[in-house]
């Protein structure tokens, strides 16, 4: 059987590839792409390291077929920063040390920048219930949330001035 | 031999049913996929046909008539939550609904795959029940509505016929000073499956008497089961501490539970009294809210 | 949240503030190169055959059908790898054995847990190679088999190694048994201490096996080619470990491999040995190709070395005045399908935040049919603590005495003994009390089901090996390289290091982690040793550096090099009358190298000493729900003595990680098996660790006792911090119920039944 032709955008990029029908959006965007910033660590939907934006709404990638791709609009964690200028939860999350080993970090990044573009100013419990899906061993949690509030403060200054 | 798995994307219900009839057992539906793609890597699922109905208008859709809603069974929990209609009148089946996996499985899952998925622990399905859900199957021979707590027979098996196809969930609107909730166990705040979950209805009069009362309960049986013990347990009751101890007694006798990796038989017999409690307070609140 | 309680030794620039991290723009970007982010041209996938039996000897192996699928370019077994001297080696706590080693990796004579690697083949595509392994026929013979540690002692007990007679027993039995190890330690006389007790405490308990949980599954890349070179690339804690113990198990001489360290995606102490590293190479070797093996999350579970469970009793006596008199405690750890378990770790912490005279500790460590246990931050320590420390806790209530203050009258300092000879050599422990004592919260009452707990820990800490190389650029900017993988944040550290001690700032030094054809042998990253350890070093090559600068500018001035200094970043004359010279920055010393002698570089190759031990105390508040047996944890305090801490943000994080790893250790974390002996909850959907929504903030507190041994005070930070939290938790739990629990984890369900069998005695 012929391989699927998906015609995708991928950070605002038009990206066309071959799969099989079997394979996640997760494996084409690694193994064909080979744009690695989004991780497996266990492509059961139970750790949230694979988290992409699909047409605005955050989804694990290893539980989305690549042949679903088509027509959709997927944001990475390599469309987040605009060139070299770095998108404030990048930033706030070097300045906390929100990241140790850093694996989670992606992942938790597009689901950050999910939930503050759906909600501007969350509480620190509202951050820690959308980020649940995000399994991070490192951190235990602290600086990822602090980075994320301070992220939120810094956005809506920006967005007041 | 790798690549053998076909793929397709009907645009009608019609077309859905076909296929699903012409492929029968080797064909599954991909709605959200967060059940599908785990057991196709485990190996619990091969298909030969994978069938994305996300293409179907009707089934991704949420339509709000005079004395109803009809919500598409394919639509990511996501968007039923955040639908302000629907949200508002039947909070209950939100509740469940929001306790699906994490922000990123409700984003993809399902309530029509939470129900045929079948199993027992499901969160969105008592929540469903409670709320007086009724499920519109789609065959090749045309459709048929069904009360949506005869859909499960068993872990993983449904009463849908080869080739039917789950197509909506009809809730008629509720009846005022009525309020419905679901609540779980999990020993996590998030991201567990159910130990136990309990969804309830309650409907009160004008002097706060519960008319009537459903009680649903999820993971203590091979499917979600209606207690109508614990709902006649408040019916005539103002919901008070001993109607809601005999509604917990009625839930923790009807219990049926396994002992498996997420909880044991005693503990979750336990449990069946406690969440249904919390749950009927839940609803008892919302129901209360109204007046 | 940072506390100074002693003067720092000098006025300090660098060092404790809170700069960025050179790899932290690619982590937070995505473009960072984990162990399964490589990829080369001609590319093969290695996936293995994993036991589908708890224990069983393997009769034959038939890779015949896989061979011959297309796609297929390589098959292993065991047996293409060479046979290794059975030899224990190493230093007692830590031994290995590479008889051992190479059947974990790869099974030869038994299977001896579900997921043994029994076999490996290479493909074009993940898919074939997963078809392929299902094509291979095992002959299997099934065996009974045995997990829990105390079965697996058992006289009638399933022998995983028939000819296993336990080491440490004098005279040897005769029988053999699953025991691989008996170890005692002792100090004084504990009966005789016991007898001058007013109270004794004996209790009994389990834990069971938890994983380190990192979020990254192992992977490697490995391109071997026809001349015997090797080069890998692999997310380990360790590439001279990886390079090391791979060469041993492939029989080639260590400098025929190469290995590049990737990023790595959490460790903990489980990246610490290699599993894929040896397989993927033989299998390149056999085919000529490059070969990448990613462990799924299942294999993770399955055939990686998680923790010890443990059964374990304590025995302690205390004196109404609150002095401790004796303690005594036999500790049997399930070391899973090999020996090793951290039993002997587990002896030397038990006791060690408190100054006996009277005690013993007689550890076993037990092979039993599951995966062979691995280092898990400060190995063996938490779960020793998790018995003392409760013990200690019903001490202090048998005579009415504050957790803390029991644990103040009788902590350890400088000349207190330890259960294996030598004397303390540094404080802190008192500190660590001292500073939550002094905590606003710690007096703070509390609420209807809510209960407060308190622990210590210790953790011995490590230095060894370490080698860095450091160059000034020819522009004046400074490159240090180390062995050192980094796993949370070292490459600052280094860079802190170095920026403070040549006096220039941060962002003048650029730090990176160079491959093992590049710098000197470095130790793991593990043992809390590298911002000791390779720090020292870094400093060391600093003052080299420094040396040599002095006698540039000495040469360039024409003058003695004794009238030069270093200050501020800068060649000075030492005074005015030497003459009078302008400072000289690097780079204008380095633009003039060549005639000064050339390249400007140091490097440093030590085996380090003179580490500081890790001491913690920590409180947590719980409620618990008495109708689920639910525990949330309201509040967690750890205080922790580091010495210095280099980058506070750094170590707050090591602090509050490892805390949350000890709290999903408290509650919730286990391997549930069937009885097939096989692993139920192999995922991260039923293997529960916290979610963010499980805690609240974590409140680090930082300690400083500075190491006089090291340039900056620095104290390694990234264990200790884990070791008292399981008892801080049930300790929590007794004052919040009355009900005390002895077994881990303290799920809802156990909670539930002591509460309920609590109630029913009553």
């Amino acid at each position: 059987m012929a391989k699927h032709h998906v015609t995708t955008t991928i950070n605002g990029e038009t990206v066309e590839f071959l799969c099989d029908t079997k394979q996640s959006l997760l494996d084409v965007l690694r193994n064909q792409l080979y744009m690695t910033g989004t991780k497996e660590g266990c492509a059961t939907g139970d750790c949230g390291a694979c988290t992409v934006n699909m047409d605005g709404t955050i989804v694990c990638s290893c539980l989305v077929l690549g042949v679903e791709a088509e027509g959709k609009s997927i944001q990475t964690i390599e469309g987040m920063a605009k060139g070299s200028e770095l998108h404030p939860l990048q930033q706030k999350f070097l300045e906390h040390a929100a990241l140790q080993c850093g694996i989670c970090t992606p992942g938790v990044l597009v689901a950050a920048k999910a939930l503050l573009e759906r909600n501007p100013d969350p509480t620190e419990e509202e951050v820690r219930y959308w980020l649940a899906g995000n399994l991070c061993r490192c951190t235990g949690y602290n600086k990822i949330v602090e980075a994320v509030l301070d992220a939120a403060r810094v956005m809506r200054g920006a967005s007041n001035a | 031999m790798t690549t053998g798995v076909r793929y397709e994307t009907p645009a009608t219900v019609q077309e859905a049913a076909v296929l699903m009839a012409q492929f029968q057992a080797t064909a599954r539906i991909l709605a959200g996929g967060t059940d599908l793609l785990v057991q196709m890597r485990s190996g619990r699922q091969n298909p030969g046909v994978i069938v994305n109905v996300k293409h179907i208008d009707e089934m991704m859709t949420i339509r709000e008539e005079s004395d109803r809603f009809i919500v598409g069974a394919a639509m990511p929990c996501m968007k039923v939550i955040n639908h302000p209609g629907f949200s508002r009148a039947f909070p209950g089946v939100v509740d469940g609904a929001n306790l699906i996996g994490s922000v990123q499985v409700r984003g993809r899952a399902t309530m029509g795959g939470n129900l045929c998925n079948a199993s027992p622990a499901a969160d969105s399905v008592p929540a469903v029940i409670a709320a007086g859900g009724i499920a519109i199957v789609q065959g090749p021979q045309g459709s048929r509505r069904v009360a949506v707590e005869d859909i499960p027979v068993g872990p993983g098996k449904t009463s849908l016929a080869p080739g039917e196809l789950l197509v909506a969930f009809e809730f008629a609107k509720l009846a005022q000073r009525t309020g419905t909730a679901y609540l779980r166990f999990t020993p996590r705040t998030e991201m567990d499956i159910a130990v136990v979950g309990a969804g309830v209805r309650i409907t009160l009069d004008q002097e706060g008497v519960c008319t009537d009362a459903k009680v649903c309960l999820g993971a203590v049986a091979e499917k979600a089961i209606v207690v109508p013990e614990a709902a006649q347990a408040l019916v005539g009751t103002r919901v008070d501490e001993a109607a809601l101890e005999n509604l917990a007694k009625a839930a923790s006798a009807a219990a049926r539970p396994i002992t498996d990796k997420r909880g044991t038989k005693e503990f979750r017999i336990k449990l069946a009294g406690v969440i249904a409690r919390r749950a009927a307070l839940k609803a008892l609140a919302r129901a209360k809210e109204q007046q | 949240m940072l506390k100074k309680t002693e003067e720092p030794v000098k006025d300090l620039k660098v060092v404790g503030t809170r700069p960025i991290r050179p790899d932290g723009v690619p982590k937070v970007t995505g473009h960072a190169q984990y162990g399964a982010d490589y990829y080369l041209p001609g590319m093969l996938w290695g996936k293995i055959l994993r036991s589908p039996h708890a224990h069983a000897r393997i009769r034959s192996i038939d890779t015949s059908k896989a061979q011959a699928l297309p796609g297929v370019k390589a098959v292993m077994v065991g047996s293409d790898l060479p046979e290794q001297k059975f030899d224990y080696l190493g230093p007692d706590r830590v031994q290995v054995n590479f008889w051992h080693m190479t059947r974990n990796i790869m099974a030869r004579e038994k299977a001896l847990y579900v997921g043994h690697a029994v076999a490996a083949v290479a493909a074009t595509t993940p898919e074939i190679a997963a078809e392929a392994i299902k094509l291979i026929e095992v002959d299997y013979e099934v065996l009974p088999h045995v997990i829990d540690v105390d079965e697996a002692m058992a006289e009638d007990a399933p022998l995983l190694f028939e000819d296993m007679i336990t080491r440490g027993v004098n005279p040897s039995p005769t029988k053999p048994s699953n025991i691989a190890r008996r170890a005692e330690f002792k100090i004084g006389d504990v009966e005789a201490g016991f007898a001058q007790a007013d109270e004794i405490v004996e209790m009994s308990f389990k834990t069971s096996p938890v994983h380190q949980g990192y979020i990254e599954p192992h992977a490697c890349l490995a391109r071997f080619g026809a001349d015997g070179q090797c080069e890998i690339w692999s997310s380990s804690q360790g590439h001279f470990m990886v390079r090391g113990y791979t060469a041993k198990i492939l029989g080639i001489p260590v400098n025929n491999l190469v290995v590049h360290p990737a990023e790595i995606g959490g460790g903990f102490g489980g990246k610490t040995v290699v599993y894929v590293e040896p397989i993927a190479a033989t299998l390149s070797r056999k085919s000529g190709l490059p070969v990448k093996i990613v462990m799924t999350r299942e294999e993770v579970f399955l055939a990686t070395g998680p923790t010890a469970g443990s059964s374990m009793t304590v025995r302690m006596g205390v004196k109404r005045d609150g002095k401790i008199v004796a303690a005594d405690g036999v500790f049997k750890f399930q070391a899973g399908a090999f020996p090793g378990s951290p039993v002997m770790n587990g002896c030397m912490c038990a006791f060690s935040v408190y100054d006996l005279e009277n005690a013993r500790a007689v550890g076993y460590d037990v092979v039993s049919n599951r995966p062979k246990s691995a280092a898990y931050r400060a190995p063996g320590s938490p779960i020793v603590a998790f018995a003392v420390e409760s013990v200690v806790d019903e001490l202090a209530r048998r005579i009415g005495m504050d957790p803390l203050e029991l644990r103040l009258r009788n902590a350890v300092k400088v000349g207190s003994p330890t259960i294996w000879g030598p004397k303390h050599g540094h404080g802190g422990f008192r500190e660590t009390i001292e500073a939550l004592m002094n905590h606003p919260e710690y007096k703070k009452p509390l609420g209807p089901n809510q209960g407060r707990g308190v622990a210590s820990g210790f953790w011995f800490n490590g230095a060894g090996e370490s080698a860095v190389t450091i160059h000034v650029g020819e522009d004046g900017s400074v490159s240090i390289a180390s062995g050192s993988m980094d796993v949370g944040g070292s490459r600052a550290s280094m860079a802190i290091m170095a920026a403070e001690t040549l006096g220039i700032p941060y962002e003048k030094v650029r730090s990176t982690v160079a491959n093992t054809a590049s710098i000197g042998y470095n130790h793991v990253t593990g043992g809390s040793r590298v911002t000791y350890a390779t720090g020292m070093a870094v400093v060391q090559a600093c003052e080299r550096i420094i040396e040599d600068l002095r006698t540039r500018a000495a040469m360039m001035w024409d003058v003695n090099v004794d009238d030069v200094i270093w200050e501020d970043g800068c060649a000075k004359p030492a005074n005015p009358s030497v003459g009078d010279f302008k400072p000289l920055t690097l780079a204008e010393i380095a633009a003039k190298r060549a005639v000064t002698g050339g390249p400007i570089a140091a490097e440093v190759a030590i085996n380090a000493g003179g580490q500081a031990p890790g001491f913690s105390t920590q409180f947590c508040d719980v409620e618990v729900d008495p109708e689920t047996g639910a525990v949330k944890i309201l509040r967690f305090v750890a205080a922790q003595d580091v010495g210095r801490a280099i980058h506070p943000s750094y170590v707050e994080g090591q602090i509050q990680g490892g805390v949350t790893q000890g709290i999903g250790w408290a509650l919730n974390e286990t391997y549930v098996y069937n009885s097939k002996g096989e692993m139920e909850n192999a995922g991260f959907l039923d293997y529960r660790m916290p979610v963010a929504s499980d805690l609240p903030m974590i409140e680090a507190v930082i300690v400083e006792v500075p190491n006089p041994n090291h340039p900056y005070g620095v104290k390694g930070a990234g264990e200790v911090n884990i070791v008292p939290v399981t008892a801080a938790v049930a300790n929590a739990i007794r004052s919040a119920t009355g009900v005390r629990l002895t077994s881990l984890p303290m799920s809802p369900p156990v909670v539930l039944q002591a509460l309920e069998s609590e109630s029913a005695s009553v």
